[in-house]
């Protein structure tokens, strides 16, 4: 075949100035103003939603017939630990959530305190970073309601997630700030369309955290703590792939 | 002696190049964002590849940025790059407008749009025409990237952003659903990659278009000289460089 000269001439051509492109991209990236840019393009995407929508503004929520037929598990999708898997097998009878860090009241709730507190039920879209969504009701208390009950003190600005699972071999964490802590959507789920949350979507505690990615809505949860400062936290990043991988905090895009 | 109106306004030579970097750093690091979950859906969610409508290939690791699958890194150029590109596609809509550039060369009338229009742009060669005017498929060809392709780009880009979704969710209906919206995120991308292989291939062919989109050229640069001052149509009126 006579063209293929020129067109493996054209295509490695095409390619060259693509990976010349792509080379200076990662010097950018790794240089010190690259990574400033990155962060201060983040502060602009929040800002940005906040403004155009309002700060308690809602996400979509969706009818029964809507939900997706089942639902995705990701990341971390069981808990390698013995006390986890003995009272996932019996439904949870002593697990504990603990509210503390930065309050006057720290608590201390069982799965029943947790469903005798007023619930919220919203069929939510759940979008994966990696681009994917699933559809499903999730049930659970408010959480500004435990805030307000364990008196968060002046001074907290982010509210911290902590979780029974760990991946590569790190405990899993996330963070969010007092805007979405107090969002009317943000709820400590404990059951998926009606029933208990299975172990692949983060039994037997879920937060959601409606208006950001997946990885924003820790699963397996033991604690939640109010902090001034997300320094000195894992890498200080304010969550697990934000640690790991880099991912942005705020999630919101 | 008045200078001779450059063929590209200084406003048009901007957005071209500014928005040239923008699209193919969204085009690659795109193609990194792709490889994260490699399947298109209709509708409102999506996450089994059994309901996908296309399972897209892996993009090698030269077409994409970085280099190898990273998506973290791949999403902060792809966010911090749609601003230059949306921004500057607002950018280049007014300054067309205002400068006459929309109403000269990509407007089209009827008459444009029939096959023997078509055919006799084709046999012409509009570039080595006198009168540097946009032959009917120049015009339907940038009309729809200015006011299809582009701003399609934009509003799926910002459809499937879930905190900006609070916002405007009628986006997300008339879009059909995240997932669509997902959908046609990726095909107007490519529409965009096809538009940009013709745009290169025809300006590789003629170096000097090239040359005329960093210093201006000059729109009467085939004319005699005597033809100039030339008459302008009212809307020409304003400044070149608004």
């Amino acid at each position: 075949m006579p063209e293929i000269g020129p067109k493996i001439g054209r295509r490695s051509l095409l390619a060259g100035m693509a990976a010349l492109g792509a080379g200076a991209c990662a010097k950018i990236s790794e240089s010190e103003t690259g990574q400033s840019l990155v962060k201060v393009a983040e502060g602009w995407h929040r800002a940005a939603h906040r403004t155009l929508a309002s700060r308690q503004a809602l996400a979509r929520e969706y009818a029964p017939d809507e939900r997706s037929p089942t639902f995705k598990g990701n990341g971390s999708v069981s808990v390698d630990d013995g006390f986890y898997q003995q009272q996932l097998a019996s439904g949870f009878p002593d697990w504990k959530l603990e509210v503390r860090g930065l309050v006057e009241k720290p608590l201390t709730l069982t799965m029943a305190d947790l469903r005798a507190l007023p619930q919220r039920s919203q069929i939510t879209r759940h979008d994966c970073v990696e681009g994917w969504s699933a559809i499903g009701e999730w049930t659970g208390p408010q959480l500004s309601g435990l805030l307000d009950a364990a008196k968060v003190k002046e001074g907290a600005n982010f509210i911290l997630f902590r979780c029974a699972d760990t991946l590569y071999g790190r405990v899993y964490y996330e963070s969010i700030d007092m805007v979405d802590a107090y969002h009317p959507q943000t709820i400590i789920a404990h059951a998926l369309n009606g029933e208990p949350i299975p172990e692949k979507n983060g039994a037997p505690l879920r937060m959601r955290i409606e208006r950001q990615l997946g990885y924003k809505h820790a699963k397996y949860l033991t604690a939640i703590e109010a902090v001034a400062s997300l320094d000195g936290i894992g890498d200080g990043r304010g969550g697990f792939w934000e640690d790991v991988a880099g991912y942005q905090w705020y999630a919101g895009m | 002696m008045s200078v001779s109106k450059p063929k590209h306004a200084f406003s048009t030579r901007l957005w071209h190049w500014v928005n040239a970097v923008a699209i193919i750093i969204l085009f690659m690091s795109g193609l990194n964002i792709s490889n994260a979950h490699k399947y298109l859906y209709w509708g409102d969610y999506g996450f089994d590849p059994k309901d996908a409508w296309l399972a897209v290939i892996k993009f090698p690791g030269w077409a994409t940025i970085p280099q190898h699958y990273n998506l973290a890194v791949a999403r902060d150029w792809h966010v911090i790059m749609a601003w230059p590109f949306g921004v500057g596609l607002l950018f280049i809509w007014i300054a067309m407008l205002v400068n006459g550039h929309f109403f000269r060369d990509l407007i089209t009338a009827v008459r444009d749009w029939t096959p023997g229009a078509v055919i006799a742009s084709l046999k012409a060669h509009s570039g080595d025409k006198a009168d540097h005017s946009y032959n009917p498929v120049q015009r339907i060809l940038y009309g729809a990237v200015f006011g299809v392709l582009l701003p399609l780009m934009v509003f799926t880009g910002l459809a499937i952003s879930p905190g900006f979704e609070p916002a405007a969710p009628w986006l997300v209906d008339l879009l059909g659903g995240r997932q669509s919206a997902r959908s046609l995120h990726f095909i107007t991308a490519w529409a965009v990659f096809g538009f940009f292989v013709i745009h290169i291939v025809l300006a590789l062919a003629n170096w000097r278009l090239i040359a005329e989109m960093i210093t201006g050229g000059r729109r009467d640069a085939a004319a005699p000289p005597a033809s100039e001052p030339e008459p302008l149509p009212p809307l020409e009126g304003a400044p070149e460089h608004a």
